[in-house]
């Protein structure tokens, strides 16, 4: 008999029947708002979260922002984008100081730019699949990590995201590799409980809100 | 049927002593009973009472422990309410009983009845008769330690200080990191003594901080171990259990303490 | 890993009188118990969701090959491919053929309590395969050759000044004139320093903090992103996770993720929250070509069904290391073995047997604070107890101990017997006493049990007369 046979035996030797009910578990009444108050929570946890966010209610400035952001920073004027109609239909060529290209991030790339799935509002989080279009890695091996987010895609809570996400996978037939749920920048406490930012993945998690 | 009488009639209540508040110090139980008559109460003491049985049980020695709480039962089942100077008693009758005999068929449904009915004294007199007051007073400034039976099994923090706040001349000082152990735990004091001092010593400290003179808590097993501390330590700090400074009972020296 | 559970009353004695661990204990307390109290009265509904949590997991507990069936056929629909190993032999075994077909020499590491328990560093390394931790505390306690001391903070026994000295040591290609005064100084350079191993890894090992059947996913939990570089870089992504760790569905995950942050280190949400499911697809750019998933028996099975089977609902938060007393004392290394604090105190024995690990479940005052902080709601007090009674039952407990309450029990069974024992006791004792109303010795009694109490503590004194024979005097006017 093989471990697996083995393990399945044991299991169905001891288990006994549990009397626990099958209630609804609650959803937390916080992240069950709409419209504006929806974005402003999702704002208000990212914010606390340690994320920086930045309002956009034009698409066409994005590049000039990436650009304002990169000086800010003292970073050098390039990056690697995400390749999803959101990104790549973005006027960079108007932004030719800009050097930029698309692929899954290296350990030379400093900043990165993708476009999240969803944004959840109940802990200010950000969902990101992984895909041809939006590699993993551009969320994890830049120090910067820019995040394109709409507005509209912010769901109010974690089960919106799955509902949503079920659907747009085809009922979960089409499940990505990676499914990132990210909330604020890298960090570490373990040096004498020490909040230090910035441990192995992004030092910064810079939101660019889309207001749509 | 005569008609309905026009006086309430005084509820029964059965005083479980405590195997610790028998052996060292009476004058808990002589408080207790004081407190409980003065909120309307007619109180008897079953004479065949000795332990609750938790010794036994935390040792894991459910056969003895099942055997005592048997006892027990028979002994208090007759009173409308039993109430014990103790959230440590108070926790293995209410809480642990049940548990102890669920598979005992004549025992089980007898035993969840008598936890239904039984009380740590100052939860007794707060949450059932109602009492907000005490006539007692004491000049000087006190700390309370929760025991973590009382906290946690009987659910007691705020009916303690409830009934010391209205007591005369008397200033509360909360204890810091009040919520921890300090490191009784019946055999645990004497299996793993080092760590059960480190634990009482972190008490002491922070009971000195508080800067009362007094120290009170509602469970003798706590305050025997905290006073030996103390004193050991050269500590001017006083110990008490509560009911005694709540009925005005303070003419006893402390515990631990000689005589004046 | 070796228990060394057999020894801790020598390993507690140890631990007490280590300046720097007792240092570094004092922030654990400070630190998480506050943040974890804040982070809960911010979320009205915890207490429902413990509830709910704690009913997800037993229906999944009373089914579980089912569930776990269920995650299997998922994953190998994703192209995935998982591994049933009984014990920690097979689990190792499984591992290295995995990363020997992969042909490996350097392996990242993600934090895994699993890898801990299967002892999988140290049988890559006989292999001539280098395993990295990634993890900032793993990181330093693998320089230091020292195993993880808290489920989530495994460096929380190390100060900050022995960071640097390990760092100095390990180091020595660095200017070894450079300040690392400052915290950050050192995190810039441990990131820098495994920045390389990330990339150059051939095969990625995390843990699991739970697996979802809904999916085929695995799920980690971190906060420094060092578990996505893990099992995203390299060729391979091996997941470690014991059979309990399971759940039906992503609502069910859900539940679970509120109370796990918040839980452990008072966050709302971990920073990295990632649900892995099946290897790179096609179309994909980055992502390991190879997924797999390890999932461990080692004694587990054995407690369905049990009274301890409500330890299997554990989701490794470290809130009952946080607020146990005994932990505070003695950090997690003198429990002796890879689970510290209450749930290891409780999980302990099953995993390495009783002989071993008999004085874990006995080191608790049984004060209940795990049990109150427990997101899953497990009743650890009552499982410590159910581990004293199998001891007392099998004649493991020590012989004066058991004579002890059994003396107690014999005359608490007899009442008449026992007043006249507790009144001569009573006497006795105030007579030893004097007027000093306490002793700093008690004379006659076995020392066994006695010198532990006097040798730290007073004790003291009895009046001298017991309440029962007081209330009959006065009842009775007679004495």
């Amino acid at each position: 008999m093989s471990d697996r046979d083995n393990i399945l035996a044991s299991i169905r030797n001891h288990k006994r029947p549990s009397g626990a009910p099958v209630v609804t578990p609650p959803t937390p009444a916080r992240g069950q708002v709409e419209g504006e108050e929806r974005r402003d929570l999702f704002v208000k946890m990212a914010t606390a979260a340690a994320a920086t966010i930045e309002v956009v209610d034009d698409p066409e400035m994005i590049p000039e922002l990436v650009g304002q952001y990169l000086a800010r920073h003292n970073l050098p004027s390039r990056l690697v984008l995400a390749s999803d109609a959101m990104v790549a239909n973005l006027p960079w060529a108007d932004h030719p100081m800009i050097a930029h290209r698309t692929g899954p991030a290296t350990g030379q790339d400093h900043v990165a730019l993708t476009s999240a799935f969803a944004g959840i509002a109940e802990t200010g989080t950000l969902a990101l699949l992984s895909g041809p279009e939006t590699p993993t890695t551009l969320n994890f091996l830049p120090e910067h990590s820019l995040i394109l987010l709409q507005a509209s895609a912010i769901r109010g809570t974690y089960e919106e995201l799955w509902r949503d996400l079920r659907d747009a996978t085809n009922g979960g037939a089409d499940w990505p590799r990676t499914v990132n749920l990210i909330t604020g920048p890298s960090r570490s406490a373990d040096i004498e409980q020490k909040l230090l930012m910035g441990a192995h993945g992004p030092r910064k998690l810079h939101i660019l809100l889309l207001n749509d | 049927m005569t008609a309905q009488s026009n006086t309430v009639k005084r509820p029964r209540v059965a005083l479980f002593v405590t195997c610790l508040v028998d052996l060292f110090r009476p004058t808990v139980g002589f408080a207790s009973i004081k407190l409980l008559e003065d909120a309307g109460c007619d109180v008897e003491v079953p004479s065949v009472q000795t332990c609750c049985g938790q010794p036994a049980y935390n040792s894991g020695d459910s056969i003895n422990a099942a055997d005592i709480a048997r006892q027990v039962i028979d002994a208090f089942e007759g009173y409308d309410y039993v109430v014990a100077p103790s959230g440590s008693c108070g926790g293995m009758i209410s809480k642990h009983y049940p548990d102890l005999l669920a598979a005992d068929k004549d025992y089980a449904d007898r035993a969840r009845k008598l936890a239904a009915k039984t009380f740590e004294l100052t939860q007794f007199l707060v949450d059932v008769r109602k009492v907000d007051k005490v006539t007692a007073r004491l000049d000087g400034s006190v700390t309370y330690h929760d025991s973590c039976s009382s906290l946690r099994e009987m659910g007691v923090k705020a009916q303690p200080r409830k009934l010391l706040a209205s007591v005369g001349g008397l200033t509360f000082k909360e204890l810091p990191d009040g919520e921890s152990c300090c490191g009784f735990g019946g055999t645990f004091c004497v299996k793993y003594p080092e760590i059960s001092n480190r634990m009482v010593e972190e008490k002491t400290d922070n009971i000195v901080k508080t800067g009362a003179g007094l120290l009170l808590a509602g469970d003798l097993g706590c305050l025997l171990n905290m006073a030996g501390k103390l004193k050991r330590q050269g500590s001017a700090v006083q110990a008490r259990h509560v009911a005694e400074v709540l009925a005005g009972m303070t003419d006893e020296p402390a515990i631990g303490e000689g005589e004046r | 890993m070796q228990p060394t559970s057999h020894r801790f009353i020598d390993n507690a004695h140890e631990a007490l009188h280590n300046e720097t661990l007792q240092q570094a204990l004092a922030n654990v307390r400070v630190n998480f118990i506050e943040k974890r109290r804040i982070a809960v009265e911010a979320l009205p509904e915890f207490d429902d969701l413990r509830k709910a949590g704690r009913d997800i997991r037993d229906r999944v507990l009373s089914d579980l090959d089912t569930h776990l069936l269920a995650f299997e056929a998922k994953v190998q629909a994703q192209g995935g491919q998982v591994h049933w190993c009984a014990d920690a032999e097979a689990a190792r075994k499984t591992v290295l053929k995995i990363c020997q077909e992969a042909g490996a020499k350097r392996v990242t590491k993600g934090k895994t309590m699993i890898g801990e328990e299967i002892g999988i560093n140290d049988y890559l390394e006989a292999n001539h395969i280098e395993p990295v931790e990634t993890d900032l505390g793993e990181y330093i306690i693998q320089l230091r050759h020292e195993a993880p001391s808290h489920l989530i903070a495994p460096a929380v026994h190390v100060t900050q000044k022995q960071v640097e000295e390990t760092f100095r040591k390990a180091h020595r290609d660095l200017d070894p004139k450079r300040n690392l005064e400052e915290p950050s100084s050192l995190l810039a350079e441990a990131r820098e320093k495994l920045r390389q191993r990330f990339l150059s890894a051939d095969v990625g090992i995390t843990g699991a903090n739970f697996l979802v059947a809904e999916t085929g996913t695995s799920v980690i939990v971190t906060n420094e992103g060092n578990g996505d570089l893990t099992q995203t870089l390299p060729r391979v992504h091996i997941a470690l996770a014991s059979i309990d760790k399971v759940v039906p569905t992503l609502d069910d995950l859900t539940v679970l993720l509120r109370l796990l942050a918040r839980s452990a280190t008072g966050q709302e949400m971990s920073v990295y929250t990632t649900l892995s499911t099946g290897p790179r697809r096609a179309d994909d750019h980055d992502g390991p070509g190879a997924y797999h998933v390890v999932i461990l028996d080692n004694g587990r099975s054995k407690l369905l069904g049990t009274e301890k089977q409500d330890l299997l609902r554990c989701i490794r938060c470290g809130a009952c290391l946080n607020h146990c007393p005994i932990y505070h004392a003695v950090g997690g290394h003198a429990y002796g073995w890879v689970y510290g604090g209450p749930i290891g105190a409780a999980l302990t024995p099953a995993l390495v047997g009783l002989e071993e690990a008999h004085h874990l479940p006995n080191a608790s005052t049984l004060c209940g604070r795990c049990e109150q902080v427990c997101p899953m709601q497990i009743p650890i007090p009552n499982i410590l107890r159910h581990w004293r009674e199998e001891e007392l039952r099998r004649g493991l407990a020590p012989v004066a101990m058991r004579r002890g309450i059994g003396i107690w029990a014999f005359f608490a069974k007899r009442p008449v017997l026992y007043r006249l024992a507790t009144r001569i006791g009573a006497r006795l004792l105030r007579n030893f006493a004097g007027k000093k109303g306490r002793l700093a010795r008690v004379p006659l009694a076995p020392p066994v049990l006695t010198q532990g109490w006097t040798d730290m503590r007073d004790l003291p004194a009895p009046s001298g007369k017991t309440f029962h024979a007081l209330y009959r005097q006065r009842r009775t006017g007679s004495s």
